[in-house]
């Protein structure tokens, strides 16, 4: 392989890199209140709000049910209104995020509901506000759950971050079907995919090392 | 200290709309300083009553007076305030598994804004009190059942309660762990003069702790009394199946099957004979066969003592003709000994086995 071609390949790895971890990131902060809120406003639930219930369902599983590269090309508009262009790494980064957000929440959603119902009960007999329930209780208890969803919304992102390329987005997926398949070099193609592989088992095994840090469930001394 | 008037709690199913009535008027007073207990089967309502009184539940008709205070009437804030001074401890323990053993004692101080310097000071101090110094920095998944009960206790007491709700705090424990912990709750209640209700369908907590005790069946409170009235004089087919789970009242087995209910030429009377309190230590048998000349074949018997004061049944068989059993029953009456007849065996039931 030549220099140039390596040198296309750290660059298209750290394009990946930036696009997963701003968009995972900004995900993250948006997604989380979301799943939250979902968490605890259906009937009988601590913020019980049957209207944002409803409504914020239904938003999040249309964005999650449209296929990726249809939202890419759908949302350019909008894309467009925020960073001023709808070409190129910067740009790739608010489709990502836009498909990272529902399916973050839906993450924390289901990881908050798993928390026991006896914690938040306990927690209402101490005389703790909602907010406190929710800071003090079903936050840290989730937290082990929330951080391996996390880990799977980041491989996920790896995967989505393949397509931006159509939007001039760069990345490890772009390079591979640029070089790899449209030139037919198919060393570069397996380069790509061996970057990528390592990458999402990096993610992976991280992931799963800080949730066991933070699992206080399974202790071993 | 807590008194419930009229309570109702209706719940309604979705399928149907129809109401189902798991609390169905029960009027309940729980003196200051005093244990009280509840026990029921599952089902019975006990759960809900329990959570009635710090308004986990909400009754849907009916006063609920903690303290003086109506409940029912008080808004969000007023209520936590409230719920401040009711501890309760919970069948699962209901600890944060995220957070330490002192954590977890520290949370209901937390929650009410107490200064970090005298959290530490009141945690080490309950920590002290229920004899869990050493493990203060485990996490619940280190601990026994038992432990972590201990830090449940710990936890309810933080915020200095003057109630203890405990809801069946020792049914998922070992018989010896559930004596600790009813023992560790008897003491707070002698030295913080804490009043405790407690729910369980276990007779034999019951008899370890409580002064009073009410059972309740159908959302509705059947009997109350002190417990030694219970034990001794309840005629209710409920308590006594309770009763039964720690007196062997009811009849082994094999001699239950020897009992006719009609007499047969030759056979002997069954009779039993309850003691209570003073009479229980009197020597009854021998006074009777030596004042009345009656033979008697003691077939089963137990004492127990229900907080220090003695209670036991003594079955017997007696070849007794009809005139001397009106002598004996008045004999046991003048004496204050309850005496029933069982029925009929055959002349020597322990070899007819």
């Amino acid at each position: 392989m030549s220099p140039q071609i390596l040198s296309l390949l750290f660059d298209s790895l750290l394009q990946t890199l930036w696009m997963v971890a701003v968009s995972g990131v900004l995900g993250t902060v948006i997604g989380t209140p979301i799943g939250l809120l979902l968490a605890t406003t259906g009937r009988g639930e601590l913020l019980q709000c049957w209207t944002f219930n409803r409504i914020g369902g239904v938003i999040i599983n249309a964005t999650r049910s449209t296929p990726f590269i249809i939202l890419v090309v759908a949302i350019i508009p909008f894309t467009r209104l925020i960073t001023g262009t709808s070409i190129g790494t910067n740009a790739a980064i608010v489709p990502l995020t836009v498909a990272a957000a529902p399916f973050i929440a839906r993450i924390v959603e289901a990881a908050i509901r798993a928390v026991e119902p006896g914690l938040i009960e306990a927690a209402q007999a101490m005389g703790a506000t909602p907010l406190q329930i929710i800071g003090r209780v079903l936050l840290p208890e989730a937290l082990p759950a929330i951080v391996l969803g996390l880990t799977l919304a980041a491989v996920s992102l790896v995967g989505y971050s393949a397509m931006v390329g159509a939007v001039g987005g760069g990345g490890l997926g772009d390079l591979g079907i640029r070089y790899g398949y449209q030139r037919f070099l198919p060393d570069v193609m397996a380069a790509v995919v061996i970057v990528l592989i390592l990458l999402v088992q990096l993610i992976q095994s991280l992931g799963e090392a800080i949730a066991r840090r933070v699992n206080k469930r399974q202790i071993t001394r | 200290m807590i008194e419930l008037q009229q309570i109702e709690k209706r719940f309604s199913t979705r399928t149907t709309g129809d109401a189902v009535r798991a609390l169905d008027g029960i009027d309940l007073t729980i003196n200051a300083g005093e244990i009280f207990g509840i026990i029921g089967r599952s089902g019975a309502g006990k759960s809900t009553l329990l959570r009635v009184i710090n308004m986990l539940e909400r009754p849907t008709a009916g006063r609920v007076l903690v303290d003086g205070v109506d409940m029912a009437r008080l808004n969000a804030t007023d209520l936590r305030a409230a719920r401040r001074h009711i501890g309760m401890i919970f069948q699962h323990f209901n600890l944060l598994s995220s957070r330490t053993v002192f954590a977890n004692v520290a949370l209901p101080l937390q929650l009410a804004g107490t200064p970090r310097a005298q959290i530490g000071a009141r945690v080490a101090a309950l920590l002290d009190l229920v004899g869990l110094t050493a493990l203060r920095d485990r996490y619940p998944a280190e601990l026994s059942g038992g432990q972590k009960q201990r830090v449940g206790i710990a936890r309810a007491l933080a915020s200095g309660p003057k109630v203890l709700l405990c809801d069946e705090a020792t049914s998922a424990l070992d018989p010896e762990t559930t004596r600790a912990i009813l023992r560790l709750l008897a003491d707070i209640n002698a030295k913080l003069g804490l009043t405790i209700v407690l729910i369980t369908h276990e007779m034999p907590v019951i008899r370890e702790i409580c002064h009073r005790v009410a059972v309740i069946e159908a959302g509705r409170i059947i009997e109350q009394g002190t417990v030694f009235d219970i034990f001794t004089r309840s005629e209710s087919p409920i308590t006594r199946s309770f009763i039964d789970q720690v007196m062997g009242r009811a009849l082994p087995e094999h001699l239950q099957r020897l009992l006719r209910d009609q007499p047969q030429d030759g056979d002997q009377t069954v009779l039993r004979i309850t003691f209570t309190g003073n009479t229980a230590t009197d020597p009854v048998i021998s006074m009777l066969s030596r004042t009345l000349g009656v033979d008697l074949n003691i077939l089963h018997g137990q004492i127990d003592y229900i907080r220090d004061e003695p209670f036991g049944i003594l079955v017997v068989a007696t070849r007794a003709d009809p005139s001397q059993r009106t002598a004996i029953e008045q004999f046991l009456t003048r004496n204050q000994l309850g005496l029933e007849v069982l029925g009929y065996v055959a002349a020597n039931p322990v070899i007819a086995v």
